[in-house]
């Protein structure tokens, strides 16, 4: 795995700014191997049933979508990239590593309920703090939490189509979920990789 | 959409935010995050591109009526495990999936059933998760954390049953 951060030009004055850990940057790997097969497999079922003009139609309407989805994500990439270089590793580690506790947990999800925009933001901010720190618990409370209680997509999206009323309740039985996810998943994490890569680990 | 210019207003105004805070530590710590930024970006980029023109045509060879079939008046468990399929298998983004929740409401389908709908998609709908989260996150987290949500939407679903209607 190459690392593009190591093919610049490192300048002397950033030495601790050394390449996030447990950051991956893969341009293919399985995943987006098994998703292309997908892609192609659904290309080729919507050719044989609309012919040339169904995928092409399909295609111009999703170019324009991923024309206007591209600033956000260059947004997103940034916001993810400022964070982890401004948050301060040992204090994310206490605060949202493996032994955080509950508090950790809730922090996460508090996080992910204010996070402002949309899956661009979310995700690559929940990688930057793993890379800096944070375990998996807490991440996955923050993930959770931003897709279930966060406002942005309640707002533009499920109050106008499925109503306030059902809408606040949905995010009131939503409430406790984050935090039991993540602890499911610290529960989880330490049974399944009983010895955690040193580097998460207290150091 | 004025919900959309709010969202770009809010998402920009943090990154001028969190990049002002990052200037004040220094122009070095300032510019490397620009760079590992603008590296994300670039390498994310032609991922994000198979998402978005790739999950166009996985939607269209789902049709959407055998997702709202699924979420038929089938009461009690079945039907909250047949919602949470459903939700995983909605393409398309948050107006197919939060009106085909609100078809079933209004079609008689149980309120947990849809409540659990709206959990599991939220949760794990695969447009999202291919678009967006495996293209951004560690394979492995992804993989991990739609693992540990699965039990989410039928928790949901039992506390709306007994905590009742909206």
């Amino acid at each position: 795995m190459s690392d593009p951060s190591l093919k610049d030009p490192a300048p002397a004055e950033d030495a601790d700014s050394e390449p996030r850990p447990g950051r991956v940057r893969k341009p293919i790997g399985w995943s987006t191997i098994i998703i292309a097969a997908l892609v192609a497999v659904s290309a080729a079922l919507v050719w044989r049933r609309d012919g040339t003009d169904g995928v092409l139609d399909i295609l111009t309407h999703d170019l324009s979508l991923f024309g206007g989805i591209l600033p956000r994500v260059l947004a997103g990439c940034l916001l993810g990239a400022f964070i982890s270089e401004i948050l301060p590793h040992e204090k994310v580690s206490r605060s949202l590593g493996p032994k955080s506790g509950l508090k950790g947990l809730l922090i996460g999800t508090a996080f992910g309920a204010i996070l402002p925009g949309g899956p661009f933001t979310a995700y690559p901010v929940a990688s930057a703090l793993l890379a800096v720190g944070a375990d998996f618990g807490a991440t996955i409370a923050m993930v959770v939490s931003w897709t279930l209680i966060g406002y942005g997509r309640a707002v533009a999206w499920e109050i106008p189509i499925m109503g306030t009323d059902f809408t606040l309740w949905r995010i009131l039985i939503s409430l406790p979920l984050p935090v039991l996810a993540g602890s499911l998943g610290r529960f989880v994490y330490v049974r399944l990789y009983p010895t955690p890569a040193a580097k998460d680990d207290e150091n | 959409m004025s919900a959309a210019l709010l969202i770009d207003i809010l998402l920009w105004g943090s990154v001028f935010g969190v990049g002002l805070i990052a200037f004040r530590r220094g122009p070095p710590v300032f510019k490397a995050s620009l760079r590992e930024g603008s590296m994300d970006f670039i390498n994310i980029v032609p991922r994000i591109a198979l998402g978005v023109i790739g999950s166009g045509y996985i939607a269209a060879i789902i049709p959407q009526e055998v997702i709202t079939g699924w979420l038929g008046p089938d009461s009690g468990w079945l039907g909250v495990a047949t919602a949470v399929v459903a939700g995983a298998a909605t393409p398309g983004g948050p107006v197919i999936g939060f009106s085909i929740g609100t078809v079933a409401l209004k079609s008689g389908g149980g309120v947990p059933q849809v409540v659990a709908y709206v959990v599991a998609w939220a949760l794990f709908a695969f447009q999202r998760v291919i678009l967006w989260e495996i293209p951004f996150m560690p394979a492995r987290f992804v993989w991990f954390r739609c693992a540990v949500s699965v039990p989410f939407p039928f928790v949901a679903a039992a506390i709306a049953m007994v905590i009742g209607k909206p």
